[in-house]
């Protein structure tokens, strides 16, 4: 990410440090993830010292200081998926791509994370491919679903 | 868009909307709330669309996409205006079905009807559905009504009445006493009334003050504030708006989910929209009032929802809470008094003041008025979006609206509030929906998700999950929610896989002794609630557990 791009996202917000949290969820939401340099970039534009930066980055979930894969798939694991059988699902999300929640496939392929309630309780159990929902999932149908995702 | 200087020019151009519409033209409300989205309505949508265009049907037929009508079990949902035919579960290949013989021939089509499966009844109107019928549907029910994008179908219905009665017929105080006597409790989960809140950050010293919608809705198991947001967000922003000119501010913020694109869309529409017939902005209807809001993002962390918590994060800092010996509508946002409420308890500020306090207060209990939003999830065989009037029991929401529970199974127990409400078991079914009651009984309401458990279900495993949930989510700060929870987490584990030792029961009830009195806020505070509650009423299973030295779950 370029400091182009950077410096468009600050200028969007004015400039204003009380925006930090709003420009960090922009660079995460364009990139995927916050590199080091775009951290510095913010810091030194928004005048916000770099540990308080990263004190942000590392607390919120959303925000990401290592690469993420291409695709992002979220299992859905709030109570009432949880008890339509969230955990099978997961357990066969994680064979299936080799990774647990919160890491990134060796070929970037994909990036798994399970999450709080989506809204779609009625669904359940489903899961969230960049965005996309699949809902009433069965374990077995889940290969299936993630073959379209290259 | 024109901009609207008075009263009076509000009151013509809602006449001008009205006149230009025809109450028989049929109208095809199709919901995309997120449910529906997700079971592919976007692609009966797109039916819909081409099949009006394919007949050249442009001029006759209004197609809307809505907010969420509720019943997400059986989505996608439509319905067809005038006659409110309900359709469940459609395809885009019963389109052009409906579209001839519904919608032109007005002849309902059988199969798409909802079939009590108790009964074996058909219904055909939305009016007949029990999950309907047996609802009080003050707040929601507009969602099926309008386009969210259309600040014109939300004044076709009265919108914006409220804020043009309170700013030119009231004065401030008469708005604040009109709420204190409706006695509006905030249904974010404390139940504390709006009135007194509001008349503190109005009394409270500083000439800025800021008011605050909280639609962070964090806890599993609720969707009924986004299904609100989403689907109306107007009635929201003219809540706040009323609320402000009451406590005399001109800036508002909304916090809210960034992880549901449709609700941040919705709100930036209604926001420029507000603006540009200036219901929001310099000198409001001509007024001379002035307000303006701005929206924040939550980034995926529970605690953030916790009213001093997110005040920080609207800062630009850490969602870490602080105590609050001084209360947030004295000092919150950069120190300044911040009355911040939940996104239901501000869509309900302009129907109270529309129709008064006196009306409102004939709605519920003594000490809780007015209807409450419910998300009923869980093993229910109706989940979905649920407004009933308080008073109603727990059994007539499970029965009635939800239709009990999948499989022939029985219930066991209601769980309300999230990972730091409680569960009810089925011999108090028949307790009404009430603040206190719920309270007393250890189950408070909390924002209003209504989880049901049958009888599979294993209570220990249950409370394990709420407590795995906030070891998560909480921020670290105080040691007694860091640590405390962590540690009944793990005591808890041990018991559900059959590693309990005697003793374990009251290391817990300690533990969480001193973690309730101990913490920082709410989440901390309230965590041991789902654990204090299954021992209240499930210890049997624990100590099974223990004894048997087994996994039950």
């Amino acid at each position: 990410m370029d400091n182009a791009r950077i410096d468009r996202i600050i200028d969007k917000h004015q400039g204003e440090a009380s925006s930090l949290i709003q420009v960090l969820l922009e660079i995460q939401s364009e990139n995927h993830w916050l590199p080091k340099e775009a951290l510095e970039r913010v810091s030194e534009k928004l005048q916000v010292p770099l540990t308080r930066i990263r004190h942000i980055a590392t607390f919120y979930k959303t925000f990401s200081l290592i690469p993420k894969g291409r695709h992002e798939i979220h299992v859905c694991t709030g109570s009432s998926c949880h008890v339509r059988g969230a955990t099978r699902l997961l357990d066969t999300v994680q064979d299936l791509i080799g990774i647990r929640p919160g890491e990134t496939s060796s070929d970037l392929r994909f990036s798994l994370e399970t999450g709080n309630c989506l809204g779609c309780c009625a669904l359940g159990p489903e899961i969230v491919v960049d965005g996309k929902h699949h809902s009433k999932i069965a374990p077995d149908n889940v290969e299936d679903v993630l073959k379209d995702y290259d | 868009m024109p901009r609207i200087n008075s009263a009076t020019e509000l009151e013509e151009l809602r006449k001008g909307i009205l006149s230009k519409r025809d109450p028989n033209k049929p109208c095809i409300a199709i919901c995309a709330g997120t449910g529906c989205l997700a079971l592919g309505n976007d692609r009966v949508i797109s039916a819909f669309e081409e099949e009006v265009k394919k007949q050249t049907l442009e001029a006759k037929v209004d197609i809307r996409a809505t907010g969420c009508h509720g019943f997400c079990e059986k989505g996608p949902n439509i319905i067809i205006y005038p006659e409110e035919i309900c359709y469940i579960e459609v395809t885009p290949e019963d389109v052009p079905e409906i579209v001839s013989q519904t919608v032109l021939g007005k002849e309902v089509i059988d199969r798409l009807i909802y079939t009590d499966p108790n009964t074996g009844e058909k219904a055909a109107h939305q009016s007949e559905i029990p999950f309907y019928k047996n609802q009080m549907r003050h707040l929601i029910g507009n969602n099926s009504k309008i386009d969210p994008k259309s600040i014109d179908e939300y004044l076709a219905l009265g919108g914006y009445s409220a804020l043009s009665k309170s700013l030119f017929e009231m004065s401030p105080e008469q708005v604040l006493e009109e709420i204190k006597k409706a006695n509006l409790r905030g249904r974010g989960g404390g139940g504390f009334p709006a009135g007194l809140k509001w008349e503190t950050a109005r009394n409270a010293p500083g000439e800025e003050k800021y008011v605050i919608v909280n639609g962070h809705e964090g806890e599993p198991g609720a969707f009924m504030d986004r299904a609100l947001f989403t689907g109306n967000p107007h009635s929201v922003l003219e809540g706040l708006i009323i609320g402000a000119y009451a406590i005399g501010s001109h800036q508002g913020f909304i916090y809210t989910r960034h992880d549901s694109p449709q609700l941040r869309n919705n709100i930036a529409v209604a926001l420029t929209q507000a603006e540009e017939y200036g219901l929001l902005g310099e000198n409001i209807l001509g007024s001379g009032f002035n307000f303006n809001v701005e929206v924040h993002l939550d980034i995926g962390i529970f605690v953030s929802g916790e009213s001093s918590a997110l005040m920080r994060s609207i800062e630009g800092k850490n969602p870490e809470p602080r105590p609050k010996y001084i209360r947030t509508s004295v000092s919150g946002i950069w120190e300044k008094p911040s009355n911040l409420n939940n996104v239901e308890t501000w869509a309900n500020v302009p129907q109270i003041i529309n129709r008064g306090s006196e009306w409102y207060t004939s709605i519920g209990t003594e000490r809780s008025k007015g209807t409450k939003l419910i998300s009923l999830s869980g093993n229910i065989v109706n989940t979905g979006v649920v407004e009933v009037p308080f008073g109603t029991t727990l059994r007539e929401i499970v029965y009635d609206i939800g239709g009990g529970i999948p499989n022939g199974k029985k219930l066991k127990a209601v769980h309300f509030g999230g990972p730091m409400g409680g569960s009810i078991p089925e011999s108090l079914l028949d307790t009404p929906l009430d603040f206190d009651e719920l309270a007393k009984l250890g189950a408070p309401i909390g924002a209003g998700g209504m989880f049901v458990l049958d009888e599979d279900t294993n209570m220990v495993d249950v409370t394990r999950f709420f407590l795995n949930f906030l070891t998560n989510e909480s921020c670290g700060k105080c040691v007694p929610c860091r640590e405390g929870i962590r540690q009944m987490l793990k005591i808890v584990t041990n018991i559900s896989e059959g590693k309990g030792r005697e003793g374990d029961i009251e290391l817990l009830e300690e533990i969480s002794e001193v973690a309730g009195a101990a913490s920082l806020c709410a989440l901390g505070k309230t965590a041991s609630d789902p654990l204090l509650s299954t021992l209240r009423y499930f210890r049997d299973e624990y100590e099974a557990n223990i004894k048997e030295k087994k996994c039950r779950a």
